[in-house]
């Protein structure tokens, strides 16, 4: 842990997802270095897996991978919607 | 931008060209370094197409050259055909789904995968056996 930047917390993560990708509602967990993201957003529509991920990392740029260690992401769509995204119907 | 810096990109560049599949990781095949790696090589070797295999741990350029070309901020990376196919999670949810399998042109869908809810489908093409 640096003295300079306190370390990432999920809440932190949580909301700059929500605040930086249109649309968004992300449910984050993690141990202070190793973070799961689940993120829904209108945003995500239409574009590909890539592109919806891209996004999420975008929200960090160079902290991923440093301050923040590592970053599962899991995007989706909103279901409402006629033009709901395809894939990710995850079992849980 | 240096001389040194240009060869190296254009090197990955080369070898993304040059190997149908190909996965940049922490590690090798034999011994990953990381734990996303290590389960991204178990689903490549469970699906069978043989990959080429880059170890970006010893040198930080290499990393730092590749995301500038995936425009991808995480390491595994993998690329089929010379396209960028995802990391460690969009590997994992196209393994899943059936997807990969696909990419890779083998046939097999992965068992546990996949619920067969739909009708099977029909085969492709017909062809006719002339022996």
């Amino acid at each position: 842990m640096s003295a300079s930047g306190a370390a990432a917390t999920p809440d932190e993560l949580k909301q700059r997802i929500e605040a930086g990708i249109p649309g968004a509602s992300a449910e984050v967990t993690g141990d202070g270095h190793h973070f799961n993201a689940v993120v829904s957003a209108s945003a995500f529509q239409g574009l590909s897996r890539i592109a919806q991920h891209r996004l999420v990392y975008d929200v960090f740029g160079a902290e991923v991978g440093d301050r923040i260690h590592a970053l599962s992401i899991q995007t989706k769509a909103p279901p409402s919607g006629a033009a709901a995204n395809s894939h990710s119907e995850s079992i849980a | 931008m240096s001389d040194e810096t240009n060869t190296l990109r254009d090197q990955i560049q080369t070898a993304i060209d040059d190997n149908p599949v190909i996965l940049f990781m922490k590690g090798t095949p034999e011994q990953p370094m990381c734990g996303f790696s290590a389960r991204t090589v178990a689903i490549l070797q469970s699906v069978g197409q043989p990959f080429a295999a880059v170890n970006i741990l010893p040198d930080p350029r290499i990393r730092q050259e590749l995301s500038g070309v995936s425009n991808w901020p995480t390491i595994p990376q993998l690329f089929i055909d010379g396209e960028f196919v995802g990391g460690c999670d969009i590997v994992t949810e196209m393994y899943e789904s059936g997807e990969l399998h696909q990419a890779l042109g083998v046939e097999d869908a992965p068992a546990e995968a996949v619920p067969s809810s739909q009708a099977p489908e029909p085969a492709p093409l017909t062809i006719e056996n002339r022996l």
